[in-house]
């Protein structure tokens, strides 16, 4: 065997790095074996989106909502009378109360993704900080609402199911008429304490709201300077909105101002 | 000025730690936070004791290696600073002063105030970088880049990789980093070919390591280089992009 030189050694050297250069760094493939629904799911940042999508949603419905049930203000028949046209929309294109049901589902669907995003990103952030800090914790931009974002969304989770068993199914409720909508608002919220877990959840709904109508378009990646002031107007605006119409009917009946 | 500190003891990784309280009679307002604990160290080698461990280097603010969290703060209460540019005269004469590592699952403590952000590199490693045959440098102005484009990718490019971003996110998430080097890429012509790729990769290791971003803005108000949180919602944008561009160019492959 013939000995080698530092010529060789270089001319080596340099095939090496001219093969280094034609292949390059290896860059992993990204497993892209799922489908691509489960796979931007799996991710935290899909996740989010999909917490920003659904939370839209709720949004809508909550405005929605906010403003048939402000009905009350008008009196029984128009409040009966809404009641009754939720129950006949599409008509009679499609039978009574199935459009009213496939609205049901969508929110059903959109509150299930919703919460157990938030579910799956929580355990998330547990994991990455094991260790807490073991002194004082001097926060700077987070704000009330973004930190109790999980216990916000857990009291109006809760709500939400006492609210159906008060006014949708009735047994929380012991006068409830099905289709008496307005008498049923009534009854319930004349009892004091139901009328303060109405006012409750309904503050904690506006502090959820208050961040997460500005958290969302963060997530979606909807960002311009020339309007970012206004995703914050915007989330204020909602937010007292949504509080304001929602405290305002439980208020009014227990003070004895709505009979 | 008389200071007092309280300082994370850690012997080791494995190591339990605890807090330690030490007396500075006398030290100067002019100093920086890391001279503090270099007058510290003297007094404790003097005494034959072990002197604190903590990451320093170019001590101007530029490499990013410095990192504590102070008072409960990454870098402690200046604003756009990282710790070697924090000056004893923003603090109170007499006033106790916590000194903690950061704290995250992905930055294991090293020792002392010293911890191991490996996982900050394997996120660049995953696409933090352009392929290019780097012959000579190319003429000036051959590829002309529009001047706003320019300073969005200069002030995201301005990350030192300190991991205060981390630090200070209550969920220990490094998205304002990743955003950071996401962008600078991706906002740039030479950036283009591998753009899809790029935050595909490196968001997915970024999530094998840190947590998830709820939009706290803590990270913004953390980082030395004052990178906006803009950025992330770029990265989350060219996040979503990416699933159907990938699919894309995935079905060009014939």
């Amino acid at each position: 065997m013939p000995e080698l030189t530092t010529e060789d050694d270089r001319a080596g050297a340099d095939d090496a790095s001219r093969l280094a250069r034609e292949v390059g760094p290896p860059v992993p493939p990204s497993p892209r074996d799922k489908p691509f629904l489960v796979r931007f799911y799996g991710s935290a940042v899909g996740k989010k989106s999909v917490m920003a999508l659904t939370g839209i949603m709720l949004l809508g419905f909550v405005l929605v909502h906010m403003i048939g049930n402000l009905k009350i203000y008008l009196g029984a028949s128009h409040l009966n009378e809404y009641g009754e046209w939720l129950r006949m929309i599409g008509e009679p294109a499609l039978p009574r109360t199935v459009f009213l049901w496939l609205l049901r589902i969508g929110l059903i669907g959109a509150f299930a993704f919703h919460i157990h995003s938030a579910y799956s990103l929580t355990r998330m952030n547990q994991r990455a900080r094991p260790v807490k800090y073991q002194s004082h914790r001097e926060y700077v931009a987070a704000n009330f609402a973004s930190r109790t974002m999980r216990w916000t969304g857990i009291i109006v989770g809760l709500f939400i199911i006492f609210h159906l068993a008060d006014l949708t199914w009735g047994f929380a409720n012991p006068d409830f008429v099905r289709g008496s909508v307005y008498a049923n608002a009534i009854h319930s919220f004349s009892r004091v304490p139901v009328a303060i877990i109405y006012i409750v959840a309904n503050i904690a709904l506006g502090i959820h709201i208050f961040h997460g109508s500005w958290s969302m378009f963060q997530s979606l990646g909807l960002n311009n300077p020339r309007f970012n002031i206004w995703r914050r107007y915007f989330a204020v605006g909602f937010a007292a909105l949504i509080t304001v119409g929602n405290v305002s009917m439980p208020l009014m009946v227990v003070t004895g101002v709505v009979k | 000025m008389h200071l007092k500190l309280r300082v994370w003891r850690q012997a080791g990784p494995t190591a339990t730690g605890a807090f330690e309280s030490y007396d500075m009679p006398e030290v100067s307002a002019e100093m920086s936070f890391l001279e503090l604990i270099d007058e510290l160290n003297e007094k404790l080698i003097e005494a034959n004791k072990e002197p604190v461990a903590f990451d320093h280097d170019c001590r101007e603010g530029i490499c990013g290696s410095c990192s504590m969290m102070i008072n409960g703060q990454a870098h402690g209460p200046s604003r756009g600073t990282a710790t070697c540019q924090l000056f004893l005269r923003k603090f109170v004469d007499g006033s106790e002063i916590t000194v903690e590592p950061w704290r995250a699952g992905a930055f294991p403590v090293i020792r002392d105030l010293s911890t191991d952000r490996t996982a900050l590199d394997h996120i660049i490693e995953s696409g933090g970088f352009i392929s290019a045959p780097t012959g000579s440098a190319p003429d000036a102005n051959l590829i002309l880049v529009p001047k706003e484009v320019a300073d969005a990718a200069m002030d995201a490019a301005a990350c030192i990789g300190c991991g205060a971003c981390v630090a200070a996110c209550p969920n220990s998430a490094a998205q304002l980093f990743t955003a950071a080097k996401v962008a600078h890429l991706n906002l740039l012509p030479q950036g283009q070919p591998e753009r899809w790729n790029r935050v595909q990769n490196m968001v997915d290791t970024m999530e094998s390591y840190f947590g998830s971003c709820t939009n706290h803005g803590e990270c913004e108000k953390a980082c030395p280089k004052e990178i906006s949180i803009d950025f992330i919602a770029l990265l989350n944008k060219d996040y979503l992009k990416a699933q159907w561009k990938n699919r894309k160019l995935e079905s060009q492959r014939g």
